[in-house]
């Protein structure tokens, strides 16, 4: 291994960046730094391309169109993504995962995420991330693993550069960091993809990633999912900042909000900002405004603290019946193609129902194994303690010891 | 701009020729006098010429070679992108060495203070703990985190904690204390090629404590793969009781042990070395043998190591007890000021005071 990249250069790195940007955009770094006026939006709620004076963008904040190939992958994970959603939260209800943080009405932010990396890059998800981790290509009963309650995480995370789904907030955005910086001082072009929510921006983490992204300029994509509710807590109590996207200026990054139900303009957005990041163009911010149209679990009862009308009017801006109107109007989408994705949906659907639907049985002695790499003599011994309960409990019941087994054996 | 592992335009005359002298320490054998923060030092250095995935990054650890200087010349031999300074925010430094693990690196890490490194306590319990047992072994954490830590120095407020039962109480955690220069050398590069995440306690008031030390043996004993994770020493054979102390209460036991032996007392001296895991072998066998122990800790006593040590040793070894073991630890309050904190770390009248205690008229 070669270690040879610059990862800082204090003294001129300011005015590179300034340099680049004025060649690239020809604009202030400034502009480029600070978000558009409006966010980024390019197909309305109601499924039509808006005009592109309408797009909310402005010199340095103009996107091409994704490709229509593009476009109809990224539908099909949609369609999927829904369908998951959906799905786990009808098995936890059964009873066969314990809970499920669904992303429904959040799957093109879901979706983007994930489709607009390459092979070696990386994704850092949130708990919440669920379809994003499955559209990376994990497979989607190990995803889920981490909900039925067996083990922690449930699929290999070097296998598709997937972290694990991370629960404390912003955490993963500092691992995200240091997987960049790894990449970066061996000479790789890796680009981190790393998520969260809203409310995570109040937390210090947050701070602390983004501003180490920044001064050792690594080609990190901070993607918060603005889906206006920490829990119960809307986001006018975390911050009064004008977006949020509007802090990566703070850090001298680039950011930009976009509308979080237009897969269209989530594409084109992210795209883009792969596309910089892995040119050197150092960290970004991107806001994805969308809304989280269930509860924060099936713990949470989402009535206590915001409006039906509210929901009912996000209902409207869904992201996969605008996706759809827009596709079929141009022509790429025909009945028999929405029939085949939705098989494609349904045989994932089964896939899940099939794989979270079996009991596996757990391994207590699992409990010990993978504490250390190297393991310690003390857990050695407490491995040993619980295998011989567990050989004692089975002999009790080979043996028909029916001592401590109630009355009704007993008699 | 690319800039070689090795050549970094940047670095002063002034750091040129620390890491000279720092490759003439390397260079030389046979038994020289040593200090424990040089004994540290030689270690990173030899663990980064091994292996180019050895990083080294904290505050103040590039230019300056760290507030206690044991990164000094890290960076002017390895460059700034093996060794560098990072903005001031400990959560950032640990959270972006488990992603440098996640990604093939081995991070040694400095907390500039023992309290300094409480806003990483979330990355170190959360995610450096637990990442290997949460995906199965599939990622490593392969990182040190180094802490100078506990007091003796006179340090001002938030500089002296003895932060390590925090850490000895989280799974998944190996806590490593050296109180020797050569164990400064040996440890350090046992916890660098470790798979598994090492808390590296540096008992900072023995920094600049003198040994003779052979540093062409310690490599050599280093290249032949001797283990001292899990195994304490026997600094000092005795029959009557047994100190059982860590890191910087071991030369306070010693000199208690010393003082005894002009009473007529045989004290035995056991150095625990690595906290997590713990040696019951060693400890125990040593109890059995003189019936009588005393733990000496600076931490403070409640629900410490030191109560640990206390539990397991009368677990395993309490037929063979002559009188309840004893414990010197710090009191149970805020570590004192400096004109303060004679009267708060273990000392050896103390020592001697609870060794007069265990029981001896039975």
């Amino acid at each position: 291994m070669t270690i040879h990249a610059d990862h800082s250069a204090p003294e001129t790195a300011v005015e590179d960046h300034a340099a680049d940007v004025r060649t690239k955009f020809g604009i202030s770094v400034e502009d480029y730094m600070l978000p558009a006026r409006h966010q980024i939006q390019m197909v309305n709620p109601d499924g039509t391309l808006r005009s592109h004076d309408e797009q909310g963008t402005e010199p340095g904040h103009e996107y091409p169109t994704p490709s229509d190939a593009e476009l109809m992958a990224a539908y099909e994970k949609l369609v999927v993504g829904r369908r998951v959603n959906d799905q786990n939260s009808a098995l936890v209800r059964q009873g066969r995962m314990a809970v499920y943080p669904s992303s429904h009405g959040q799957e093109a932010c879901q979706v983007a995420a994930a489709m607009c990396l390459s092979e070696g890059d990386w994704l850092f998800p949130t708990y919440r991330d669920a379809v994003a981790v499955m559209t990376r290509g994990v497979d989607p009963v190990e995803v889920m693993t981490i909900f039925r309650g067996d083990w922690h995480g449930g699929y290999d995370p070097k296998e598709h550069n997937v972290g694990i789904q991370c629960t404390p907030l912003t955490t993963q955005l500092l691992h995200a960091v240091g997987v960049a910086h790894a990449a970066k001082l061996r000479g790789e072009d890796t680009v981190v993809m790393a998520m969260c929510g809203d409310g995570a921006t109040s937390e210090g983490d947050f701070h602390e990633a983004l501003n180490f992204a920044a001064v050792f300029h690594l080609p990190v994509i901070f993607f918060v999912q603005n889906n206006k509710y920490a829990i119960s807590v809307p986001l006018s109590h975390q911050s009064v900042a004008p977006s949020l996207a509007h802090k990566a200026v703070g850090y001298g990054m680039a950011g930009e909000r976009v509308d979080g139900n237009d897969l269209v303009a989530l594409l084109a957005v992210m795209d883009r900002a792969v596309k910089l990041a892995r040119d050197g163009s150092g960290p970004l911010l991107i806001e994805a405004h969308t809304y989280r149209m269930q509860a924060h679990t099936n713990a949470d009862d989402a009535t206590r603290y915001r409006p039906d009308s509210e929901v009912a009017e996000w209902q409207a801006k869904d992201p996969l019946a605008r996706m759809k109107s827009y596709l079929t109007d141009k022509g790429l989408l025909d009945d028999e193609a929405s029939k085949k994705i939705a098989e494609h949906a349904e045989s994932v659907a089964t896939q899940l129902r099939d794989g979270l639907g079996e009991d596996v049985p757990v391994q207590p002695l699992d409990l010990f194994k993978y504490v250390f790499a190297k393991p310690t003599p003390q857990l050695k011994e407490q491995s040993e303690l619980l295998a011989s309960e567990l050989a004692r409990a089975e002999s009790a019941d080979n043996t028909g010891n029916t001592y401590n087994a109630g009355t009704e054996s007993a008699k | 701009m690319t800039v070689t592992t090795t050549v970094n335009g940047n670095v002063s005359a002034a750091t040129a020729s620390a890491a000279a002298s720092a490759a003439a320490t390397a260079e030389a054998t046979g038994p020289q006098s040593l200090t424990m923060a040089k004994a540290l030092n030689t270690a990173m250095a030899d663990a980064m010429r091994n292996d180019p995935s050895v990083l080294v990054f904290g505050e103040d650890v590039g230019m300056l070679g760290g507030v206690f200087r044991i990164t000094d010349g890290l960076m002017a031999e390895f460059g700034e992108q093996r060794c560098f300074d990072t903005p001031l925010a400990e959560s950032g430094i640990v959270g972006m060495a488990v992603g440098m693990a996640i990604n093939g690196m081995r991070p040694v890490i400095e907390m500039q203070f023992d309290a300094f490194a409480y806003p990483a306590f979330e990355q170190i319990v959360s995610h450096v703990a637990k990442m290997h047992n949460r995906t199965k072994g599939k990622l490593k954490m392969p990182m040190v985190i180094r802490v100078p830590y506990a007091g003796g120095i006179g340090g001002v407020e938030h500089h002296c904690d003895s932060s390590e039962s925090y850490y000895a109480h989280t799974a998944g955690l190996k806590v490593y204390t050296p109180a020797t220069v050569a164990d400064g050398y040996r440890m350090l590069r046992e916890a660098i090629d470790s798979d598994d995440p090492v808390m590296f306690m540096e008992p900072k008031k023995l920094y600049w404590s003198k040994d003779q030390v052979d540093l062409g043996a310690l490599r050599a004993e280093h290249d032949a793969g001797t283990s001292t994770e899990g195994r304490a020493a026997v600094a000092r054979p005795g029959t009557d009781a047994t100190l059982i102390a860590y890191g910087p209460s071991v030369p306070t036991a010693l000199a208690a042990a010393a003082a005894a032996a002009e009473e007529g007392r045989s004290l035995e001296v056991i150095d625990v070395r690595t906290l997590v895991p713990f040696d019951d072998e060693t400890v125990c066998a040593s109890v059995r043998k003189t019936g009588r122990a005393v733990v000496i800790a600076e931490a403070h006593g409640f629900a410490s190591v030191s109560s640990e040590i206390v539990a397991r040793v009368q677990e395993r070894a309490f037929h063979y007890l002559a009188a309840p073991i004893l414990r010197v630890t710090g009191f149970d309050v805020p570590f004192p000021s400096p004109k303060l904190e004679h009267y708060y770390l273990p000392s050896v009248d103390r020592i001697l005071d609870a060794v007069d205690d265990l029981q001896w008229e039975d």
